[in-house]
């Protein structure tokens, strides 16, 4: 009897409830499963929720040894002990190598590039005005991190989530402030999907009833060579620019060639569908296995959730305001509410444009037109990345 | 630049914003000059095409007189790689929704966006 007695404490103390030395450890388990909820149930970004939200499960069971936060920030987020993560590492550590060396951000932006028409940008390169404004948020949200008593490189990171841009702010966030990973990467993510919420009291408080009656006039049709060469220029030009920016915008663009040349079909139709669903999958997982108890459960984490919700909004007033200024100076022909899909979140953005424009006036279609300041957003939200990780990352 | 004020954040914010309007106001620029010269090489191109080939005599065509529209027609629609029957059906779509008659809707063309 007394054997069988120690085969049950010894089973007993190998189990996950042994390990349970902390209570926020149930508490991340039980956000770990609200997320879940809103993303199957709510649909919250359910591609990247679901996987972020599983991760943050995993990574908070006591004794699972999936992720191993010490093995990342123990000696400073410069000096990661490479061979220490391969020997020790668990599952989530070896995903997470492709999160740490801005792999994953970038195939994702391949992917984005692959899906994305820049035609209406190019029919109309005035809408690239709205893209630029719209990353007014960033910078908001920067000086107001700083107050609030963040770092210069924490700062830039929590800022960036007013490009409204999943993979580049993982791809930044890896880089300048590694340990907010977790908490950036969800409010990214959460307000992106919030955003048919967020931006259409702001849309409505912002414009006139006149302005947002507004109809454009249609876009001229963009020829195939048009479309093949400015995936050539935008790279070539804006690498020389801004070199950080060359992983992100470089593979964005690469996409867009592969859709665009018309002689690899094949290629395009694998970066769309087969490889952006594995990568998400891996990035999903890995950023959310980042969201560890000690690391999330702090005060840092609410001010980043604010921070976020201002950035979000700033980047929208400022679309809004220079959408305001273009319709004045083009005798009213530009419709301001194009201006708050400068914010890139592709599509959703464009069309929150279109339903509000299209309740003011139901003859109205403006998602053709806002979908140019949507992918202008989607560029200047990588160049005001670069901006940053140029300034802070040295 | 760990450790910044609010000053110097305000000073990195502003060249922040002018960087990101410079960049895409250059690439505004270059993607008019692109366009501009695509258009017109592509204008070039088209001319060759149609150049008159001067071995064969020229036989004087009567002008095409252009097809007449039918009552009530608000004119031609320009088809984009997409089907007849799928544009009859848009312009259908369109106007349901729109509560408003076909024959008082102008469509200017149809467009599949790939």
């Amino acid at each position: 009897m007394e054997f069988i007695g120690t085969i049950f404490s010894n089973l007993a103390a190998q189990t996950g409830f042994a390990y349970f030395t902390d209570f926020r450890q149930v508490i991340m388990i039980l956000l770990a499963c609200v997320l879940l909820y809103l993303g199957i149930v709510k649909k919250f970004e359910p591609l990247l929720l679901v996987g972020i939200a599983f991760g943050m499960l995993l990574t908070n069971l006591p004794g699972s040894g999936v992720y191993h936060p010490e093995l990342w920030y123990a000696s400073g987020s410069a000096d990661v002990n490479w061979s220490a993560v391969l020997h020790d590492g668990g599952l989530l550590d070896l995903l997470y190598l492709g999160v740490k060396l801005g792999i994953y951000p970038s195939l994702i932006f391949m992917g984005v590039g692959a899906m994305t028409d820049f035609g209406p940008m190019m029919a109309n390169p005035k809408s690239m005005l709205l893209g630029a404004a719209a990353q007014f948020g960033v910078y908001v949200a920067l000086v107001m991190a700083v107050a609030l008593g963040f770092k210069g490189s924490e700062a830039a990171s929590i800022a960036i989530i007013g490009g409204a841009d999943g993979p580049t702010a993982i791809w930044l966030t890896k880089t300048l402030a590694p340990h907010l990973l977790g908490p950036i990467a969800i409010a990214a993510y959460s307000y992106m999907a919030l955003i048919p919420l967020i931006q259409p009291p702001i849309m409505m408080a912002l414009t006139t009833k006149k302005e947002r009656e507004v109809k454009m006039e249609q876009l001229r049709p963009v020829s195939q060579t048009e479309k093949i060469v400015f995936p050539i220029m935008v790279t070539i030009f804006c690498c020389l620019v801004l070199p950080s920016v060359a992983p992100l915008l470089g593979c964005l663009m690469l996409g867009n060639l592969f859709k665009e040349c018309g002689v690899t079909d094949r290629l395009s139709d694998t970066v769309q569908n087969a490889l952006m669903n594995i990568v998400t999958i891996f990035l999903g997982i890995s950023v959310g296995a980042t969201a560890t108890y000690d690391q999330f459960l702090k005060l840092d984490t609410v001010k980043i959730i604010i921070l976020g919700l201002i950035a979000f909004a700033f980047a929208t007033v400022g679309g809004l305001l220079i959408g305001k200024v273009m319709y004045l100076v083009t005798g009213g022909k530009i419709n301001p509410l194009i201006g708050s899909a400068g914010v890139s979140a592709v599509p959703m953005a464009a069309r929150v444009s279109q339903t509000v424009g299209q309740k003011c006036n139901p003859s109205n279609f403006l998602l053709m037109h806002a979908m140019g300041p949507n992918v202008a957003g989607v560029i200047g939200s990588a160049v005001a990345a670069g901006f940053l990780l140029a300034v802070f990352g040295g | 630049m760990e450790n910044i004020t609010i000053i110097e954040s305000l000073g990195v914010a502003i060249l922040g914003v002018s960087v990101v309007f410079v960049v895409l106001i250059v690439l505004m620029g270059a993607i008019a000059v692109q366009n501009v010269v695509i258009a017109k090489l592509e204008g070039r191109g088209k001319k060759a095409e149609v150049k008159p080939d001067n071995t064969l005599p020229a036989a004087p065509a009567p002008a095409a007189a252009p097809a007449k529209l039918a009552k009530g027609s608000c004119g031609g629609v320009m088809l984009h790689d997409v089907p007849d029957a799928t544009a009859a059906m848009i312009m259908a779509i369109v106007a349901d929704e729109l509560k408003t008659p076909l024959n008082e809707l102008r469509f200017i063309s149809i467009q599949e966006v790939k």
